[in-house]
């Protein structure tokens, strides 16, 4: 019919063919005959693949060595963040305002005198606060209530998601238009009002405990993520949770007799956890930024615990003299938020398999 | 469609009158009244205080009177400085609406064309540098690229004048605005056009011979546009608040710094009535987004 | 020496990713004659597709055609310019996929996306392209055509959406029409729809047609010459007669035993064992040993070529060689009887 490929008479008899070669191979040989790449499972894999991504590897040792700064930088630095700084017991006119690494008049007199005073890494605020523990205060807060809320949305949102998801039918109707009417709701206005209500509600309960330091706000601050925020999370759960149901692989382990409580530990929580966990990664800086908004219109934690926001604002007012008084809490906040985001997206291009090439 | 787009009115209509409802009945669980962290007035001025705000009448009857009071346009007087709060919304409205507005629409426009870029350069230079330029902009807050942007532009370099008034400089604070939402929509194009650029249809329309641009921009275009318009509603939320903080760093005359300084000062009637206006805003915006994806996307069910 | 419309020789593709090169397809050569229905068969990942991609130039990304000819008409389209491939795609040749609810663009109309096709290739203008296009779908059988060319995709069935599909495919006249798993993605009793109907056309049209599936029973009927493809490289062709009656490659057999039979004896299914190859690991000898229960040495290392069963039948398998080997090499002329077995110039 046409010209197939040909093998001239040559070539056969060139190949030096022994009547042995045509003697079955074994089983080992034929297995040896192809590599199979080594199987990993999907969290071992995914964790390789983040740990060649450069910027998500970056990201995690800049939270780490911050995390390590503001952990035991206190406990070098000599100053406590609401401290106005006295020289041998003496106040001192100069104290305040001081540029990075400069002292005051009294400092000065006394290193002359032979004694040792801690240098001023960032300066002072106006009014003689050291403020380079002031942004470490203000850092931990931000970090502190950035990963609390997260950790709120994350449980009321996983709860609430999966009991709509997994439950489904009315139940799953109802609570799911209860979360459409909250999540219309505009979050910001809401927290902004009910920091303002809240702080004159709870300010006779709580004085005198740990929370007055951090004072009504960050409470209200907290209620509100718990009320109103978490409806993301919810919605995301209960879409994986239906997603995953109606999989073929739940319908195949239900037939082969799996009880719910094995379908849920196997099937449905390891699909949903990378989404999941991408998911809270990326809240933490959206919580951050939210508190540090809050208490940059003065809503934020009570004086004189400082937040990064606040610190922020305060440098308004000395913003053309004293620009590293603004620069120091900006950059640690977008620090923090730059190396959240980087890891999110890192986590979410080495986990969700959609986006796998 | 129409059953549709009455539904989701509906919906707006229930959840601004579930606002207003929550804001009064906050507004007024503050103890002791309004005027409790005032000094103390004398027995005949808290009368007429009372009298003016409705505040001797049940809470129940107040609301109604609120609502009633509310539908005619009338969001009362400022406790502290008593002028209507209406007019100041509209007058201090119109402010916040350019520069939101400008803000807006750089945002949208700037974050299509470099999010397209982005997709069509992938792994190329342009494509780094702008995810780079976003990642970065994503992560700053609004207080604080108002705030740098002040402090260089404004004050160091002078190229720009302090906003008065009559002497409105509207460049820097848009930008300020704008940054966010502008980089989160480069980013939201980005995605979507890569993924609207590998489904089957665009293998279908070059296995026709249809050339490369058109492919882009008749066959990807369009489907990479919805993700987007979805976000426009939370784009407006966005702004709405973000000028809040750069109105007040730029010293603007709008809505935003009005708000903040009404919180300050705990001028409740006057927070109750901008927190009700920008809600409502806010709800319509999601509205309208709702909306317009549902009008682009034929393939919505209209239920 | 016949005229053939298509000459593919030695095509080989392959997609350079981070992870290495996927070598898709291996050395793959065909001819087709005017107005011949050839079938390529498969399983995922023999490469059938790809080879229709590189065809037609429409390959993703990171893929390239790293050797070979394509000859159109005795033209190489592999040296074709973008813009002289770009009008030879959808006119000349033509290809339908196989997801047609995926395949056409959501947010437009049928009629859009028809005359889409129709106006870059031909002169027509507006309301004669939409005539054509109207023309068309009456042709493929799908009622009322105005009003489903002002319809969306999603608005149509599967069926119908796979005749709109078939319509844009042929609106140009194309000397070759290219189906891609046309009936994977439908209903068995459609399925048949679309094969008579592309039978029909085929036979009013006068067109030649290549059906890539990896449905044997989908291309009993209609083919003229099979190939089956594994792991990018053919390994038998021939008609479907010789194919099916008498397979004479391990894995054509294979294929055919794993077919359930729906009369007779209900016994347990026979799957071909272990898993398709890795294609960025290629290994040396025949790609189809790991998995061939009759796999010999020799295939471990060398490259089964394609050896002449019959007269339009070749198989690229050591078993056709083996017992013929033994023998001779037992006492007889070695060179003799390869002489005997070996492919011969026409």
């Amino acid at each position: 019919m046409y010209d197939p490929n040909i093998i001239p008479k040559k070539q056969l008899l060139s190949l030096q063919l022994d009547v042995s070669k045509f003697y079955a191979a074994s089983d080992e040989e034929k297995e040896q005959h192809v590599q199979i790449r080594e199987s990993t499972t999907f969290f071992k894999d995914g964790i390789t693949r983040l740990s060649k991504n450069p910027l998500a590897v970056i990201s995690i040792v800049v939270l780490l060595l911050l995390v390590v700064v503001i952990i035991f930088a206190p406990m070098i630095v000599p100053y406590g963040y609401e401290e106005i700084i006295k020289v041998n017991g003496k106040r001192d006119r100069t104290m305040s305002n001081l540029r990075p690494l400069e002292y005051s008049e009294l400092e000065q007199e006394a290193m002359a005198a032979g004694e040792e005073v801690f240098p001023h890494l960032f300066g002072t605020d106006n009014l003689g606060r050291d403020y380079f523990v002031r942004v470490i205060y203000g850092t931990r807060v931000s970090l502190v209530v950035g990963l609390f809320a997260s950790l709120i949305v994350l449980i009321i949102g996983l709860l609430y998601g999966s009991i709509a998801g997994y439950v489904g039918g009315t139940v799953d109707l109802i609570m799911m238009r209860f979360v459409d009417i909250i999540y219309s709701l505009p979050d910001t206005l809401m927290v902004i009002l009910l920091s303002v209500v809240l702080g004159e509600v709870l300010t006779p309960l709580i004085e005198g405990t740990a929370l007055a330091k951090i004072g009504t706000n960050m409470i209200s601050l907290f209620i509100v993520f718990g009320l109103l925020y978490w409806v993301g999370m919810a919605r995301l759960v209960r879409g994986q949770i239906l997603t995953i149901k109606n999989n073929d692989y739940v319908l195949a382990a239900k037939a082969l007799g799996a009880k719910s409580g094995r379908i849920i530990r196997k099937h449905i929580l390891p699909n949903c956890m990378s989404v999941i966990f991408i998911s809270t990664a990326l809240q933490v800086p959206s919580a951050i930024f939210t508190e540090s908004f809050l208490s940059f219109i003065g809503l934020g934690v009570q004086a004189p615990m400082p937040s990064l926001g606040s610190l922020a604002s305060s440098a308004r007012g000395g913003l053309e003299n004293y620009p590293y008084k603004l620069l120091f809490p900006a950059i640690a906040i977008c620090l923090i938020v730059l190396s959240f985001n980087l890891l999110g997206d890192g986590l979410r291009d080495a986990f969700d398999p959609k986006l796998r090439r | 469609m129409w059953r549709y787009v009455a539904k989701r009115v509906l919906l707006a209509i229930f959840t601004v009158f579930i606002i207003i409802t929550i804001t009064f009945f906050v507004m007024n669980a503050v103890p002791g009244g309004p005027f409790a962290s005032e000094k103390a007035p004398s027995a005949e001025v808290k009368a007429v205080l009372e009298a003016r705000f409705n505040l001797d009448k049940p809470l129940g009857q107040q609301y109604l009177l609120y609502m009633k009071n509310l539908l005619k346009g009338d969001f009362g007087v400022s406790m502290k400085s008593g002028r209507d709060i209406g007019q100041t919304l509209a007058s201090r409205f119109k402010v916040s609406a350019a520069l939101g507005g400008m803000a807006a629409v750089v945002a949208i426009v700037f974050g299509l064309i470099f999010g397209s870029i982005a997709a069509l350069t992938r792994n190329r230079w342009p494509d780094r540098v702008i995810i780079f330029i976003t990642t970065l902009f994503v992560s700053v807050p609004s207080f604080v690229l108002a705030t740098i942007l002040m402090l260089i532009f404004c004050l160091r370099l002078k190229w720009f004048p302090v906003w008065t008034s009559g002497n409105p400089s509207y460049f820097l604070p848009v930008i300020a605005l704008a940054m966010y939402p502008m980089s989160y929509i480069t980013r939201l194009t980005k995605s979507s056009m890569l993924d609207a650029l590998g489904q089957d249809y665009i293998r279908t329309a070059r296995s026709k011979g249809v050339r490369e641009s058109k492919i882009v921009f008749k066959h990807a275009l369009r489907n990479a546009l919805i993700p987007v318009v979805t976000y426009v509603g939370p784009m407006v939320a966005y702004i709405l608040t973000g000028s809040l903080v750069v109105e007040t760093v730029f010293t603007i005359g709008g809505l935003g710094r009005e708000f903040v300084a009404s919180i300050q000062e705990r001028d409740y009637s006057l927070i109750m009535g901008t927190t009700i206006f920008l809600a409502v805003l806010m709800v319509i915006a999601m509205l309208i987004s709702d909306l317009i994806y549902k009008v682009i996307d034929p393939r919505i069910d209209f239920k | 020496m016949k005229d053939f419309i298509l000459d593919v020789n030695d095509l080989h593709t392959s997609f350079f990713t981070p992870a290495g090169e996927v070598r898709a397809v291996n050395g793959v050569s065909f001819k087709l004659a005017k107005g011949k229905v050839l079938g390529i068969v498969g399983e995922s990942g023999s490469g059938k597709s790809v080879t229709a991609y590189s065809i037609l130039r429409i390959l993703d990304n990171p893929g390239r055609i790293t050797q070979g000819q394509i000859l159109f008409k005795g033209q190489d389209i592999t040296k074709f310019s973008k813009s002289e491939m770009r009008k030879f795609r959808g006119s000349r040749i033509s290809i339908i996929f196989q997801d047609p609810m995926t395949s056409l663009n959501p947010v437009y109309t049928v009629g859009n996306q028809l005359t889409e096709a129709i106006r870059l290739h031909t002169d027509r203008n507006r309301s004669e392209a939409w005539e054509r296009a109207a023309e068309m779908l009456t042709l493929v059988g799908v009622n009322e055509p105005l009003k489903r060319l002002k319809q969306y995709p999603h608005e149509l069935s599967g069926g119908m959406r796979q005749r709109v599909m078939i319509a844009m495919a042929l609106a140009c006249e194309p000397d070759i029409l290219i189906a891609d798993e046309p009936t994977t993605a439908l209903d068995v009793t459609i399925q048949a729809q679309i094969l008579e109907l592309m039978q029909e056309l085929q036979k009013k049209l006068g067109m030649s047609i290549i059906i890539i599936t990896h449905d044997l029973g989908v291309i009993a009927d209609m083919c003229d010459e099979i190939i089956v493809m594994y792991a990018g490289r053919v390994c038998e062709r021939g008609t479907a007669d010789e194919i099916f009656y008498n397979p004479c490659h391990e894995y054509t057999k294979g294929l055919l035993k794993s077919i359930p039979s729906i009369v007779g004896k209900r016994e347990r299914l026979v799957p071909i064992s272990g898993t398709p190859i890795d294609l960025l690991n290629m290994p040396k000898g025949c790609a189809f040993c790991e998995r061939c229960d009759s796999a010999m040495k020799i295939c471990l290392t060398e490259t089964p070529e394609e050896i002449r069963m019959n007269h339009d039948h070749l198989a690229a398998c050591w078993m056709n060689v083996a017992e013929v080997y033994k023998s001779e090499r037992a006492g007889e002329n070695a060179p003799a009887a390869a002489e005997v077995k070996e492919a011969e110039d026409e």
